[in-house]
């Protein structure tokens, strides 16, 4: 879950990480007293959670209150990609000499946090990493054990920055990395970090992602942060089918049948285990198939849990057949989700065996699986079918590239 | 009426013998059975698929009185 530009920064200042002297405004006399408040020239930013603010107009300076006050008549009414602002941010402006980047991610390659440190910030570090690799390191660390000083020392030497500033940075890509693990983060990301005209630091932006599993566990933090149980901060508002299958989910509490994600494919995903779910949507995209729709089940749903889910995949429009695979299953029994689906099909007017493309889920009860798949005349194989070879099947009766 | 996949039968008697309805009704992980107001045996239809053939109630009641039968076989 995305936080605001001002969560992210409260969190920062939680943590040590310097930040500027702002307030939110609503309205254009709050926008006003703020400025007069900080008593000098000030930028005004809108608040919201997607990117391009710059680019929108959704940011502006302002010399004088009176000026903030016009400048938030500006900036208010601006949706950025569709999306309302909540608030406005009033900061002072800063005199800034150089900006820098330091970002902590992870890496679902290594399976560890990565830290990100460039000399050259305020521009999208992916150009960086193309165009300028030796302004960018990279510095892995354990979830475990804290990143140390040296570790964050090396991390900014090694773009080229010594003496004062590698002092004064040190510590600030440190904190970033302990805010990381303390709440659970998927991203703190500082950009741009600016070096100001007295040698001082401060972050003039700041973009945090939380991970969705962890608002059990940071409960508190939220909390403290205003952010209400009911908002998911997602990317887009979701869906009328997403919403539906949430509910399904929640409506049975044996097992998993959720997180349905809405895509504007042919081949309905019902998907999963350890994993899997991701493995098999991007096989399938990778076999030039176009995915409906992006699930997970596990933990042994029960049969009208995933008969519920079958449903609403197959009674989306558009969608031409739906493929049934997991990873090898322990905790989650073949000849259940084989029931489910079966009886989902039926539910929707489909014949088992036309509208599964494919089904593959291997593990616990498979013979027995297999046995009512059978019956129906359903395409299914074990676990000697790879997971990518069962996308390629479906994409290919569905008439993408496939197999 | 049975189920797509599964069906299941249970002798006269046993179904009216309240004890044992009981104990097939707390038996059953995935609530097949109920109980009539009288304490007789009600089989919850729209449960049956959900069957995870655990063999549980097929322990009780004398031998043979519950029977569960796959449909796909």
């Amino acid at each position: 879950m995305r936080f605001y530009e001002y969560e992210s920064k409260a969190l920062f200042a939680r943590h040590g990480l310097p930040t500027g002297a702002g307030s939110l405004a609503q309205t254009a006399e709050q926008a006003r007293a703020a400025a007069a408040q900080i008593g000098g020239p000030v930028v005004v930013k809108s608040q919201v959670l997607s990117g391009g603010r710059m680019k929108a107009g959704a940011v502006q300076f302002a010399d004088t209150p009176e000026a903030a006050a016009r400048q938030f008549e500006a900036v208010w009414p601006i949706r950025v990609n569709g999306e309302q602002p909540r608030a406005v941010l009033v900061e002072a402006k800063s005199a800034v000499a150089h900006e820098f980047f330091a970002s902590v991610t992870w890496d679902g390659r290594r399976k560890l946090p990565v830290l990100l440190f460039s000399d050259m910030g305020g521009i999208d570090i992916e150009e960086v990493a193309a165009q300028h690799p030796a302004h960018l390191s990279r510095t892995h660390f354990s979830t475990l054990l804290p990143l140390t000083e040296r570790s964050a020392k090396e991390a900014v030497a090694a773009v080229g920055i010594s003496g004062g500033d590698l002092n004064r940075l040190t510590p600030i890509v440190l904190r970033l990395a302990q805010l990381f693990l303390d709440c659970d983060l998927t991203l703190a990301e500082i950009n741009p970090l600016a070096k100001l005209a007295d040698g001082s630091f401060l972050a003039l932006d700041g973009h945090v992602e939380m991970e969705a599993e962890a608002r059990g566990a940071q409960q508190a933090l939220l909390a403290e942060l205003g952010i209400g149980e009911d908002e998911t901060r997602q990317a887009r508002p979701p869906t009328d089918f997403e919403r539906e299958g949430a509910r399904l989910n929640a409506a049975d509490h044996r097992g998993v049948a959720g997180n349905v994600v809405e895509f504007d494919g042919d081949l309905g995903l019902v998907i999963g285990a350890g994993g899997g779910s991701l493995t098999l949507f991007d096989a399938v995209r990778r076999h030039g198939g176009r995915p409906a729709n992006y699930c997970e089940i596990g933990g042994n749903p029960s049969v009208r849990k995933t008969r519920n889910l079958t449903r609403l995949i197959l009674g989306k429009p558009g969608v031409g057949k739906i493929a049934v695979m997991m990873n090898v299953v322990s905790n989650t029994r073949v000849d259940i989700v084989a029931r489910g689906v079966i009886l989902g099909c039926l539910d929707a007017g489909r014949d088992p065996a036309e509208a599964i493309a494919i089904f593959r889920i291997p593990g616990s009860w498979e013979e027995e699986g297999f046995r009512i798949l059978e019956k129906y005349g359903v395409e299914f194989c074990d676990r000697s079918v790879s997971m990518f070879e069962a996308a390629g099947r479906a994409v290919a009766k569905l008439g993408g590239a496939g197999a | 009426m049975p189920g797509t996949f599964i069906e299941v039968k249970v002798d006269a008697a046993t179904a009216a013998n309240p004890d044992l309805a009981r104990q097939l009704r707390e038996s059953c992980p995935v609530d097949i059975f109920a109980q009539r107001e009288d304490g007789q045996l009600r089989i919850v239809e729209e449960n049956l698929d959900e069957c995870v053939l655990c063999d549980l109630c097929k322990k009780i009641g004398p031998k043979g009185a519950v029977q569960v039968i796959k449909l796909y076989e």
